[in-house]
Formats: C-alpha cells, structure tokens, sequence
C-alpha cells in the first residue's frame, strides 16, 4: 500500500470560505479520511453531518497549579515566582492567568500546592453517511494547547487512514499562522490555500505563504468569492505568477454557499450544477494531479 | 473604559465594526486608542492607514545554558513543563519556540548554569491613524507558534484616559482570553450563518467565564435567522446594532476603506452600538 497522502485546507484569515471548500472536496474526493483541525471553532462537521460516533476521548491538556490553604504559610515565594501575576494577595490561583509552567508548585517550601491535569476537550472519531471517518475535536472555551489537540486529532486521523486503507487525509486548518496552523501544516504534503480578492484576505494570504515556505510545503492557491473585486483578483493572479506559487483557479461569490450551509449541505450536494460547483469541480481535478505528483 | 471586539468565527466583520466605532468616536471628539490584538494577522492598519512612529521589537525571555557549567542532569528538562529543554546524550538541547520564558528552569538548576536570555518573536507598531486615533498593533513573525506573549506587549501600550478599542483574534483559545481578560465589555461580532453561530455559542461561554458584559452585533443581515435569533433571546443577549448585507458595504471594505465615510448613512448604527454599549457597561454597574 501507498503511503497515506496529507493535505490541508489553511487561508490565513478567518472567513474566506475554507471549511465550505473542505466541505465540498469531501463530496468529491473517494476514500479518504477527513479531519477537522480547527479544534476551537469547528464547523465542518455542521455540513459534514456525522451519523454515529464511534469513539469519544478525553483530552488532557497541561497541568494547572492550585493552592491547598491549609498547607499554605502565605510565604509569598509563589507570587515571587509567578511571572503571569496569575496568584492574588488571598494566595487564590486564578486558573485562567495560571500557564501551567509549576514554578509555585516546585518551589513552595510548604508543598502546599497541587499541580494536576486538566481536561482541555474532546476528540471525537465518527462515521459519515457514506461510512469514512470523520476526527473532529473540541478544546473547552478557553483553553490553551490547541496545536497539542491538533496533533492529537491528526495522529487519530491516521490511525484511521491505516485502519481502513485510505491513502487520502483532508485536513480542514484553522485561521491565523500561530500555533495550531503549524500544528496543522507540518509534515502535510500539500496545502490548499483559499484567499478573497480584499485587501485583508491579500495581506493574510502573504504571511501564510510564508508560513508553508518556512516549513517546506507545497502550496497551491484558489481564489475564492473572485468577483467580488476583480482587480484584487487580478492582483492575486500576478502575486502567484511573480512567486512561482501554484494558481488552481477561481469560485465566484454565490449566496447558495450560505444557503447549503443553513440546509446542513456540502455545495456540491445541495447545488451540484450551480457554478460554484463547477468551479470546485474543476479545481478538486487539479488537486488530484498534484496529490499524485506529492 | 476598554471594548473588546471578538466573534468567534473568522470573518464575520470584527476588524470592520471596530475600526468603524473607533472612527466615529474620534469624530465625536474623543479620545480614542485602537489596538489590534489579532497578532498572527493584524488588519486593522489597512483601513486604519496609521502613520507608524515607532517600531519596536517584542522579546521573550528564554533560557541561556553556560555549556562549561552544564552537567546533564537533566533537573531543567524533567521541570519543564512545555518540552522546551530536553536532555539528549550528554546535552541539553532548547526548543526556544515551545518556552513560555516561566524561568523555572534557571531557578531549578543545581548548577547556576542556566541565565535568561531574549528572544525575539515579532514587534509592535504605534502611530496615530485619522489625525487623532492612537493606533497600536502587534505582528507576529512567521514561523513563531506563541501569540499570547506579544498580545500582552501591545495591552502594554494602553492610555487609561482613552476609550480603548480591542480587536480580538477569531477562535475561542487562550489568545482570545488573553485579549479580552481585561476588557470592560465584549462585543461578539456574529453573521447569520450556522457557521458562526456554533462559533459564537463558545466564544459568548468563555466571554461569560470571564464575567464579561456581552453584547452581539449582528453583520450581514438579510433575513431572519431564528436559530440565532431564538439563541440570543433565550440567553438575554442584547443586540447592539444590525448592519444589513450591502454589496456597497463590501465594496468599500475590499478598497480599505471606512465605511462610515464613504456610506454616512452607517454612521446611525455606529451611534446606536455606542449608546448600547453605554446601556451595557451602565447594567453591569446595578449588577
């Protein structure tokens, strides 16, 4: 068997339409394994929708420190030591300041602090209507380590892939560049960047450009929403040419996005002959091509 | 007074409704101070169009090994709580981009062979932007997983005499609490979409763990959407302001332009969000 093949849909900025392009690839790619790593805003499951799950875990994020006051001589070393100014005059440790680093817990003479695991979120394996697996994961609002719970549902989405001989991982990205984008890019073997022809959506798609140069990915572009300003989609174009990167076309705005997503749809299932399909379709072609040359 | 423009969801309209309040304000004569705290893509600046002053590197603290000291004991690499030391053979190996600069391990070390050090993971920008706004943002580097830390540097920039507008990052993770933790009141920027919707439900929960006000503004209206209607009316979320979806709205947004300007007739729902955040701030005094 083939080595299974991993590729992630990433935009940079928020909003330009990747879960909705992820979402209309998985009605167009066969056999293969889909995984949502936007673990603190999931969507893709809204139009995806999972018929059973067939297993839920826990996710054990990092340790949080909290103080027994019994034990506690209010020495004031702890606050000393905290740089997150996360234990207050009443030696209360505030569990949203606190990183979880332990400097009180290891320093505190009295050994009045406990430093425990915390449950961060849930990650859950499904199965969709046309039985693949579906990783999805929830991080509880607020928490931090989103790019260990990244990993986590990306090691879940192989396990399957290996399971169930699939040579095809989908990756749905989160926004931004920080910690569960690289979370989400390293190792892939191709990124789908999906960028609006807007002065935001431009600015954004430089920097995560950058971001797959910094780890070596390949990376191709689609322009999405394209007519909603044709000079900046002009832009883009010559952008793509003067970078050498990879251009795989263009999806016009159409409410009918919006539409399918109200209807718990892909696109391509809730409008299969409308433009925005055809252009996916065009592109998903594309796609298939490169995915065997990677 | 500090307003906190979050949203959950990417896209929905953050940037726009922020950099628009901040306008108005200034164009009702007061002091106002934007600060972009989405690190990893700042956008405020594009339509803002600040004149930047001052540039200044943003630095962590990372531990610094002095070799000839060092014995592998491996005390550093077995306290650290994020895998930023990791004793290999005979030596010590540091992971700069995963230490949260606690310092632990330079307190840990039998030895005294661990100092700090500085790193750099991006920088922060001031200026004035339409002649009066204070305008602050942070840019991340590339490559750098870590916004939290330059978060905090540019809320280091805050003028308390200001009425300060934040401009969270999307997602509902640490980045967003550590934007909003100090934040008067937030205002969730949402669409009518099941997308956003699902993405607000987790925002507006860590927004009410930190005890924050809320108010929801509702972008891109076209028709009702009942279940955000019926979510909102159900957990007694005020609307501030609904601005309708406006192709001419989209269209000054994609020149980087503000809306308030070019489209005056906005500037009502602009007045109406400032007067309901007034109500907001003025309930959360009677708690």
């Amino acid at each position: 068997m083939a080595d299974v093949k991993e590729m992630v849909i990433i935009s940079g900025k928020g909003g330009t339409g990747k879960t909705s392009i992820a979402g209309a690839l998985t009605s167009l790619f066969k056999d293969k394994v889909i995984a949502d790593c936007d673990v603190d805003a999931a969507n893709l499951h809204i139009i995806i929708t999972p018929e059973e799950v067939i297993s839920q875990r826990e996710f054990i994020g990092g340790k949080k420190a909290r103080i027994n006051p019994d034990r506690c001589t209010q020495c004031y070393i702890c606050r000393d030591v905290c740089r997150y100014g996360a234990i207050s005059k009443e030696y209360i440790i505030d569990p949203v300041l606190c990183e979880g680093c332990g400097a009180c817990y290891f320093l505190c003479p009295a050994k009045a602090i406990d430093f425990t695991p915390q449950l961060a979120g849930y990650c859950y394996t499904c199965r969709t209507p046309s039985n693949e697996s579906f990783v999805f994961a929830e991080l509880l609002p607020g928490e931090e380590n989103s790019g260990k719970l990244v990993a986590e549902v990306r090691n879940e989405a192989r396990e399957e892939a290996k399971a169930r001989g699939v040579e095809l991982i989908l990756i749905d990205g989160p926004p931004g560049i920080g910690c569960p984008v690289i979370s989400s890019l390293t190792g892939v073997n191709f990124a789908l960047i999906v960028t609006e022809p807007t002065p935001t959506g431009v600015h954004d798609l430089k920097r995560i450009v950058d971001l797959t140069r910094h780890f070596k990915i390949k990376a191709a572009l689609v322009v999405n929403k394209s007519d909603i300003n044709p000079d900046y989609a002009e832009d883009i174009k010559t952008y793509c040419e003067d970078e050498g990167l990879i251009y795989l076309g263009e999806i016009p705005y159409d409410s009918k996005i919006t539409e399918a997503q109200k209807n718990m749809k892909t696109i391509l299932d809730f409008a299969p002959d409308s433009e925005v399909s055809r252009a996916i379709k065009e592109i998903h072609k594309k796609i298939q091509k490169i995915l065997e040359e990677v | 007074m500090r307003i906190a423009f979050a949203s959950g969801k990417g896209g929905t309209g953050k940037t726009t409704v922020a950099v628009n309040f901040a306008c108005f304000l200034a164009s009702s004569h007061k002091k106002v101070q934007y600060l972009d705290c989405d690190v990893e893509e700042p956008n405020g600046h594009i339509f803002l169009k600040p004149d930047l002053e001052k540039k200044m590197p943003a630095k962590v603290m990372v531990p610094v090994i002095d070799k000839d000291r060092c014995t592998a004991c491996g005390e550093c690499a077995s306290h650290c709580q994020f895998n930023a030391l990791v004793l290999i053979l005979k030596d010590v190996l540091i992971f700069p981009e995963l230490c949260h600069g606690c310092g632990l391990c330079a307190r840990i070390c039998p030895e005294g062979a661990i100092k700090e050090g500085e790193r750099e993971i991006g920088y922060v920008e001031k200026g004035y932007a339409h002649g009066n706004i204070d305008f602050v943002h942070g840019v991340l580097n590339v490559g750098e997983p870590m916004a939290g830390p330059l978060i905090q540097k540019v809320k280091d920039n805050y003028k308390e005499d200001h009425i300060q507008i934040i401009d969270a990052p999307p997602g509902t993770s640490c980045p967003v609490v550590k934007t909003i933790i100090d934040a008067d009141c937030v205002v969730m920027v949402t669409e009518p979409t099941p997308f956003a919707l699902h993405d607000l439900k987790i925002a507006v929960s860590v927004a009410q763990t930190l005890n924050k006000p809320i108010g929801i503004v509702i972008n891109r209206e076209n028709r009702e959407f009942k279940p955000l209607t019926d979510y909102l009316s159900k957990n007694r979320l005020p609307i501030l302001t609904t601005i309708p979806e406006d192709k001419d709205i989209a269209r000054q947004y994609s020149k980087g332009n503000i809306i308030i300007e070019r489209l005056p007739h906005y500037i009502d729902n602009f007045m109406e969000l400032a007067i309901n955040i007034k109500k907001l701030l003025e309930k959360k005094q009677f708690r």
